[in-house]
């Protein structure tokens, strides 16, 4: 199914956002997502599963003033 | 010690030190971990950015913080709408699981002045929503008094354009918003070198914010302490309450008792 993951077009088997982040080797403690325009608390990422369609982004600190 | 009871206070949070630093431009992470260290500040800007997904391999921003140590205070820079600043508040708190959010809309990309009306828009939203506010802004006195009356627990003037190292240009206005706010007022960009941050502080601001001052020198570390004493040497003549300026000399020695 297609998704689009920080702007851009990725295509990917359903699965849960935790998931998702583990396949990515991204650790939840350390970013926060949002998908379709609303904040995920990270409580929810087990529970919630991708589907066709969905934007989600993933965004962390990084260094600035 | 004079300065051990004059903590800065924002939000009801009491911090040692007046100096805040940004984490970006730096050569690399040890280089921003010794200058945070030297500046001796104790709250630390980030900025709020897409994770690469394509390349994993780059070292995170918050392997190299201390947590306990520092307090984050996610920035929303880049950000030219009050939907976009509001958004990343969001994000933000969720990545770092605190409310302290440096709010700053700009209105072009040539001067990175202010975009107020969005600030002001931003700014409600955020406050409603529990986010403790600290504004980027014109040093405008209405704009700060606005801020203030919104809710935000500091205001933050600049001293000159983010970057420029022009240091502290208008005084007069921020001597004007010092007496127009109760919030603390933070001097947030154009500071160039230590004696800017100096002068920001002997105005009686209650603390400076700066990234490109330091991690733009040639020697950062060296000039995260050089702003660290400046910021404290600024503070503690503020409130040693200088000499009025006068136009004539006032001897300094006793004019009884010379020998002619």
């Amino acid at each position: 199914m297609n998704i689009t993951i920080n702007g851009a077009a990725a295509t990917i088997d359903p699965l849960s956002v935790q998931d998702y982040l583990e396949q990515l080797g991204i650790d939840p403690r350390r970013v926060a997502v949002e998908l379709n325009r609303e904040i995920l608390p990270k409580g929810a990422y087990p529970g919630t599963t991708l589907k066709e369609g969905d934007c989600i982004e993933i965004v962390h600190f990084v260094g600035g003033g | 010690m004079l300065e051990k009871n004059d903590k800065l206070v924002i939000a009801g949070r009491e911090f040692d030190s007046r100096l805040m630093v940004g984490t970006g431009k730096y050569a690399d992470f040890p280089q921003m971990v010794a200058a945070i260290e030297a500046s001796g500040a104790q709250i630390i800007t980030v900025a709020v950015r897409r994770v690469n997904i394509s390349d994993r391999n780059k070292e995170s921003l918050l392997d190299h913080i201390d947590l306990k140590k520092y307090t984050l205070l996610p920035n929303t820079a880049g950000c030219y709408s009050a939907e976009d600043a509001i958004r990343t508040c969001r994000l933000a708190r969720e990545a770092g699981l605190s409310d302290f959010v440096k709010l700053e809309v700009l209105g072009d990309e040539k001067t990175l002045f202010p975009n107020n009306e969005e600030l002001l828009k931003a700014a409600a939203v955020l406050i409603k929503e529990g986010f403790t506010v600290l504004p980027y802004t014109s040093d405008d006195p209405i704009v700060c008094r606005r801020l203030e009356d919104l809710g935000c627990a500091a205001v933050m003037p600049l001293g000159a354009p983010i970057g420029s190292g022009l240091g502290i240009r208008n005084p007069y206005n921020l001597r004007i918003i010092l007496d127009t706010v109760k919030v603390p007022v933070i001097v947030d960009a154009g500071v160039g070198t230590a004696s800017d941050a100096a002068i920001a502080m002997e105005l009686g601001c209650h603390g400076v914010l700066m990234n490109t001052g330091i991690a733009g020198a040639q020697d950062p570390i060296a000039m995260a302490l050089a702003m660290n004493l400046a910021v404290r040497a600024g503070r503690l003549a503020f409130r040693a309450g200088r000499i009025p300026m006068k136009l004539h000399a006032n001897a300094s020695s006793p004019l009884s008792g010379l020998i002619a």
